[in-house]
């Protein structure tokens, strides 16, 4: 009976490092455009991912014929908006545009439209399901999609320097 | 290609750039978070059920000790006594 429970141990143990394997890579690159950091150089998006993983470590034995991905990606999506909301204090401030340039791509997008982009565009997960995930009417990701999209090819001009110019009397 | 699938061409591509590269350790950090996760988990649980256990005893032994069932002495009628 022991010996049984040790090597269902290990084979779950070797099918979890095999799914770490494969979801890794892509994980972290969805993690690292959520928090908008450089490849290089993205602490907060290894902590997400690292929470995220941990999560469905915990809840392998409970998937019961679930996507393990799918589990992992949807703890990403909500500890970052969680994390988000943290951060940011209230909800209006969730729409704030990201300040300091931090070398990601979507840096100048709010990080709802980030999460928005990333699971439509990155993740191909449908609009239905992202509402869903996300608590928002579907007609409203669709906005934020298209608002995302938008600012992003079409970044809108940086704010004029504020140099209050002074007039000679 | 109509316009709209063009621009979710272009976003598919820019998200695409320049994948991070995964740290060597993040397997053993993540089974390390996870066991400990499952640890929290389960104590949490064996504490549940100890309150639970906890609980039932101590109606129980009030039970035993105040007998709510047994009809209380009747506090209207006068004693009958001389009778």
């Amino acid at each position: 009976m022991r010996e049984r429970q040790a090597s269902q141990g290990a084979r779950r143990a070797r099918e979890f490092e095999a799914f770490v394997a494969g979801a890794a890579g892509r994980l972290l690159h969805a993690a690292t455009l959520l928090t908008a950091e450089s490849p290089d150089d993205n602490p907060r998006a290894r902590r997400l991912l690292t929470a995220s993983l941990a999560h469905t470590y915990a809840s392998w034995d409970r998937l019961r014929g679930e996507d393990p991905y799918d589990r992992a990606r949807q703890q990403l999506a909500v500890r970052f908006a969680r994390g988000a909301w943290h951060q940011y204090g209230a909800l209006s401030r969730l729409h704030l545009r990201g300040g300091a340039d931090t070398g990601g791509v979507l840096h100048r997008l709010t990080p709802q439209e980030r999460l928005v982009l990333v699971l439509l565009f990155f993740e191909g997960v449908a609009e239905e399901q992202t509402a869903a995930l996300l608590g928002l009417p579907l007609e409203r990701v669709r906005a934020i999609g298209a608002r995302a999209t938008a600012n992003l090819l079409h970044p809108p001009r940086e704010a004029a320097p504020a140099v209050a110019k002074v007039v000679p009397s | 290609m109509s316009p709209m699938n063009r621009r979710e061409g272009a976003v598919r591509r820019l998200l695409e750039d320049a994948p991070p590269s995964v740290p060597p350790n993040l397997h053993a950090d993540v089974v390390r978070r996870g066991r400990r996760m499952l640890r929290r988990q389960r104590a949490a649980r064996r504490l549940l059920w100890l309150l639970l256990f906890a609980a039932a005893v101590a109606f129980l032994v009030w039970a035993s000790m105040a007998r709510p069932w047994v009809e209380p002495p009747s506090e209207v009628t006068p004693p009958l006594t001389g009778w």
